[in-house]
């Protein structure tokens, strides 16, 4: 079941500061509202996995891998491979992190970032069937947080993205509905590139990319995926605040702006 | 998705599969106080969604390790009954209910008082006893419903309902076929009054205007469905429409 938590009182002494600073249109690390932390990415980094990206957002860090598996389809979609995201929040990134199952924000971010690779048809799946009904190429997305700075869902996605772009498999022919691989390596059968912006409201005021301290005042947040053709693919609220319309609005031109530069500077470093 | 070559969602007069218009809701049947044991319950029909809200406290924290000082925690499950889909569901909870358990709760806090009620709990059960798209929104409904029953006080009563595209046009509260058909789906919870959004989300694709107006109908259907909850709780209550015209929700749910 899911419940409201508490923050930690350390949080709770820190909120104030970050509030009043955020009265007079500045940031606890100096941005102005609506400032991006410096993002970096760095493209295969695990040899062992098929694609894998690093991403600094600041100071929080995710590294993101992809596993590419032979499995069965599902039965509603059997000419189609399979796109699976998880993440785990582990516990050397943040003292909240525990072990064990993931709680709901790590299945709410795994979620979120799934809808944007699937919803703006990221990676063309039919290209990954085998054999219709039987056999289909599984591309599993592993979402890593490192060290929890705050917004990790536009970290984690831009990861995953990273990873997807750098991803190389085995080319591949299909005999008689079996596998037979070639020694060459191709990339994925990519189609799309999205790219999530995350925007909090803090008292009133709507601040770009909020850090850990921002997130733990923050009413709510605002994630906004588009596509390289500017379209919304995903969209998620969270936190117990709210949004007017026209605030909602706003968001989404700005998000749409940002996420073409961030997705310019990803597939930038792709070879 | 992927096959609107061969599925037509809407006819050529402009009329969709269940024979409704681009900006019409499903109808609606709300009924408030259905359940005998919760403090609070709601049934809420939404085109062929049947779902049960009940509220149970506030009540003692348990466990008591999640008891805040200043407020009332607010716990949520979102639960689909196995039968409620064309293939049996799972009973057990998937990582969607999960999601969807935790951004209900977020789009309900904000109207609950829950500052009235430190160390206590106020838990909400959402069951879906029958699911044709549109489930969450629908069980915003019936849970402020039941919030409302249980004599919670609250900010405002929260509406919930989701507009989407269909063969490129953007319309109001997708049924079943046309989520699955569609190219977008856009749930919305919002508060009339204060007019602000407490639950949105996305799928599918959008262009920055389409956005907008999808935006637009979903909260414009949302204050018609918030007319019918205020309709369902004088109903139960037996409160005259004048009487309640300029009164807030909390003086009416005590009344």
């Amino acid at each position: 079941m899911s419940f409201t938590r508490q923050l930690s009182p350390v949080a709770k002494l820190e909120q104030k500061t970050v509030v009043d600073l955020i009265l007079k249109g500045k940031r606890i690390d100096e941005r102005t509202p609506l400032d991006y932390r410096p993002m970096t990415i760095m493209l295969g980094v695990i040899d062992k996995a098929n694609g894998s990206a690093q991403v600094y957002l600041g100071k929080t860090k995710v590294v993101a891998g992809i596993k590419v598996e032979i499995g069965t389809p599902f039965a509603d979609r059997p000419e189609e491979g399979i796109l699976t995201v998880n993440s785990e929040f582990v516990p050397i990134a943040s003292p909240t992190f525990e072990t064990g199952p993931p709680d709901e924000n790590s299945i709410e971010l795994a979620r979120v970032v799934d809808r944007g690779i699937r919803e703006s048809k990221a990676i063309d799946l039919k290209k990954l069937c085998i054999s219709a009904g039987k056999k289909v190429f599984m591309v599993f997305v592993d979402v890593y947080v490192l060290d929890h700075d705050g917004n990790l869902i536009d970290a984690a996605a831009m990861a995953a993205l990273g990873a997807l772009v750098s991803a190389k498999m085995r080319a591949f022919k299909v005999k008689d509905g079996e596998v037979e691989y070639k020694d060459e390596m191709i990339p994925l059968p990519m189609l799309n590139y999205p790219v999530p912006i995350t925007t909090a409201k803090i008292e009133g005021t709507v601040v770009l990319d909020p850090c850990l301290e921002e997130e733990q005042v923050m009413g709510c947040r605002l994630t906004v995926t588009t596509d390289k053709n500017d379209q919304i693919c995903a969209m998620q609220k969270g936190g117990l605040g709210y949004f007017s319309p026209d605030e909602v609005k706003k968001i989404v031109a700005t998000s749409i702006a940002k996420a073409r530069e961030l997705r310019n500077t990803i597939l930038s470093k792709v070879k | 998705m992927g096959k609107q070559e061969v599925v037509r969602l809407i006819n050529d007069k402009g009329l969709r599969v269940d024979g409704r218009g681009l900006g019409e809701l499903r109808p609606l049947k709300m009924e408030v106080g259905v359940l005998d044991k919760a403090d609070g319950s709601a049934y809420v029909e939404h085109g062929k969604n049947k779902i049960m809200a009940a509220v149970y406290g506030p009540r003692e924290a348990h466990p008591k390790h999640i008891a805040l000082s200043d407020r009332a925690v607010v716990r949520c499950r979102y639960h689909m009954a196995p039968f409620s889909t064309t293939e049996r569901k799972n009973p057990a909870p998937s990582r969607r209910e999960l999601e969807l358990s935790k951004v209900i709760r977020e789009a309900l806090e904000p109207a609950i008082m829950s500052e009235y009620y430190p160390r206590a709990t106020i838990d909400v059960f959402i069951e879906v006893l029958q699911a044709d798209a549109g489930t969450r929104c629908a069980g915003i409904t019936a849970a402020s419903l039941a919030l409302a029953d249980a004599g919670i006080p609250m900010r405002e009563l929260v509406a919930g309902c989701a507009a989407g595209k269909i063969d490129g046009k953007v319309v109001l509260d997708l049924s079943d076929i046309e989520d699955k058909e569609g190219d977008a789906d856009l749930p919305v919870a919002f508060m009339p009054k204060s007019n602000v959004i407490t639950l949105l989300q996305m799928d599918g694709s959008l262009s920055e205007e389409e956005f907008r107006q999808a935006l637009d109908m979903s909260v414009e259907a949302c204050r018609k469905i918030y007319e019918m909850q205020r309709e369902a709780l004088r109903e139960k209550y037996h409160i005259e429409k004048e009487e309640t015209e300029e009164k807030t929700e909390t003086q009416e749910v005590k009344a």
